[in-house]
């Protein structure tokens, strides 16, 4: 059983075919990889796979299951978890809270008045454990607004974890860490890849090189090539449309 | 630690619990009559900071509930219904409908589209109520009867009603309280903060805003339903956008989203309209540039300057 399919996935704005066509497979314990120069489509394909915006056509399916018709929220709840481009946090919540709070739609309803949620001891031990599991076991308590940015990228990547997501969706997890930070959270990441398969949208090179299996290069909203990282480097048609310079 | 705000909720309702003792000295009716209305105010305003404060909907038509409310109840009233348990139930079910079908629409919008929609909607409940000739139209409505409880006549003297509007406006305060601590309230927040982060938690936001604007819409009719009793009297003007206006000054001046702010800027705003008021006619004129220094001045609102937030440091 496959675990993220997207097939034949169109999209346009007015004459603007951002998504021509396009189809890929993530298998389980797989990290994919999507590439592709500015412009190429990548975050409106984010964006259908999310539910943020609705393709055209094609279907997407989260093991088996077609969700394309599904909210973003319904879709989270069907298991797809993501990461945002631009860090996406609560800043007035306590970095512990900013987990409680992600463990709660997944923890029965959340039309309840009464009780202090803060109190929910179910709730905030996952929101630890997940701390710890992410490195931020110590910060549980400082405001997220005060956290540093390579901190607010890992809590993000805790707050998909925490709903025990099916697949991961990381649209530049990378995006503006320092060398170490970004070491850290590769290791961290590959860690995960076993357990929930990836879509990785990243500009990092050594990043993809390091974490994905397969990897497709996406241009003007087409796929044109597929294959391992190293197939990818060696492909004309990649090389041309994207690696360039950069990777000769 | 101790809880600054719960101390300072606790004087507020040890004194208005207090002053029917102690007020009978001061000449009674008159100040009974002012403290109801301040009360009833401070009930409306609480239930706007729920949308406001809470839930960063900020309403411009907050006030129509307020008037769908009073008009719900003072119509039943004339055809016979006095029982004030059974007027109760008709606001509650009519204000709540109303809130039902302006919330499911208002709230495809947000921003200041949300505002220009429910001040739309408040509009035109606010010229339904005109339009009612039976009911007195423009002019409102004097009512010839009041509710009673169980026939009894304990709710239509200022005594009487002093403390049930003294015990709704302790369950409003105490209730929103709970909600904004609950599950609730926590996402309600988190909605306010980042709709995109909620949304991508799993959480359906609409359908949570949709039910606080719907909670805050039945505290406001209630608040109406009182405001009828007391005054025995009716009008389309308790539902203007400008009152709503006058709302949100209340709630801002007060503090948003903090436990005793709405209470505070109900009492400052009725107590400055009285004390200017006795002194100027043109009493706005001081009112409007005491309010620009407040907003400048204390940006947390009375509450702020009364209980300083813990987390956060001075204003430099």
């Amino acid at each position: 059983m496959s675990t993220l399919k997207i097939r034949n996935l169109n999209k346009s704005f007015g004459a603007l075919h951002v998504s021509r066509d396009v189809s890929f497979t993530v298998p389980e314990g797989a990290c994919h990889a999507l590439i592709g120069p500015n412009g190429a489509g990548k975050t409106t394909l984010i964006h259908q796979i999310s539910g943020v915006l609705r393709a055209d056509s094609g279907q997407i399916l989260l093991d088996g299951r077609d969700i394309s018709d599904l909210s973003v929220s319904a879709r989270v709840q069907a298991g797809l978890g993501r990461t945002f481009q631009i860090t996406s946090v609560l800043p007035s919540f306590t970095v512990l809270e900013n987990l409680a709070i992600a463990a709660q739609a997944k923890s029965g309803s959340s039309m309840r008045f009464f009780r202090d949620a803060a109190e929910e001891r179910a709730l905030n031990d996952i929101a630890q454990a997940t701390l710890e599991r992410v490195g931020l076991g110590s910060r549980a308590q400082i405001p997220a607004a005060d956290m540093s940015h390579g901190e607010l990228r890992l809590l993000e990547l805790g707050i998909a974890l925490v709903a025990k997501p099916k697949f991961l969706l990381l649209d530049e997890p990378m995006a503006g860490l320092g060398r170490a930070e970004g070491a850290a959270l590769v290791t961290l990441l590959g860690d995960l890849r076993a357990s929930i398969p990836m879509l990785l949208v990243e500009h990092d090179m050594d990043a993809i090189f390091q974490l994905a299996h397969t990897v497709s290069v996406l241009v003007e909203g087409a796929i044109v090539a597929e294959g391992t990282p190293d197939e990818v480097r060696a492909s004309a048609a990649a090389r041309a449309a994207y690696l360039g310079g950069d990777a000769a | 630690m101790m809880d600054r705000a719960l101390v300072l909720g606790g004087i507020i309702f040890g004194l208005l619990l207090a002053a029917p003792f102690v007020l009978p000295l001061l000449g009674a009716g008159y100040l009974a009559g002012l403290l109801i209305k301040a009360m009833l105010l401070a009930i409306a305003a609480l239930s706007l900071d729920l949308l406001i404060g809470h839930g960063g909907m900020v309403s411009l038509g907050h006030a129509a509930f307020i008037g769908v409310g009073a008009y719900a109840g003072a119509i039943a009233l004339e055809s016979g219904i006095e029982e004030i348990l059974v007027l109760l139930a008709i606001t509650l079910v009519v204000t709540g409908a109303v809130a039902l079908a302006t919330g499911l629409l208002a709230l495809r919008t947000s921003g200041v589209y949300f505002l220009m929609i429910t001040l739309a909607f408040g509009q035109m409940i606010y010229f339904t109520l005109t339009s009612l000739a039976a009911y007195g139209g423009d002019d409102g409505l004097t009512l010839w009867t009041m509710g009673t409880l169980f026939g009894s006549d304990v709710v239509q003297n200022d005594g009487g009603l002093y403390f049930v509007v003294l015990g709704m406006l302790f369950l409003t305060w105490w209730g929103i309280y709970r909600m904004s601590r609950a599950r609730f309230g926590r996402v309600l927040r988190a909605a306010r903060d980042n709709p995109a982060r909620a949304e991508v938690m799993g959480y359906a936001v609409n359908r949570y805003r949709l039910v606080a604007y719907v909670i805050a819409a039945l505290i406001a009719g209630v608040s109406g339903l009182l405001m009828m009793q007391h005054a025995e009297f009716v009008s389309p003007t308790i539902a203007t956008w400008q009152h709503s206006g006058d709302l949100i000054v209340v709630v801002v001046l007060g503090g948003l989203a903090t436990r005793n702010g709405a209470i505070l800027g109900a009492f400052f705003v009725v107590v400055i309209e009285e004390v200017l008021g006795s002194f100027f006619t043109e009493w706005r004129l001081i009112y409007g540039p005491l309010l620009v220094l407040m907003v400048l001045y204390a940006k947390g609102g009375l509450s702020d300057l009364l209980v300083p937030r813990q987390t956060q440091g001075k204003h430099p």
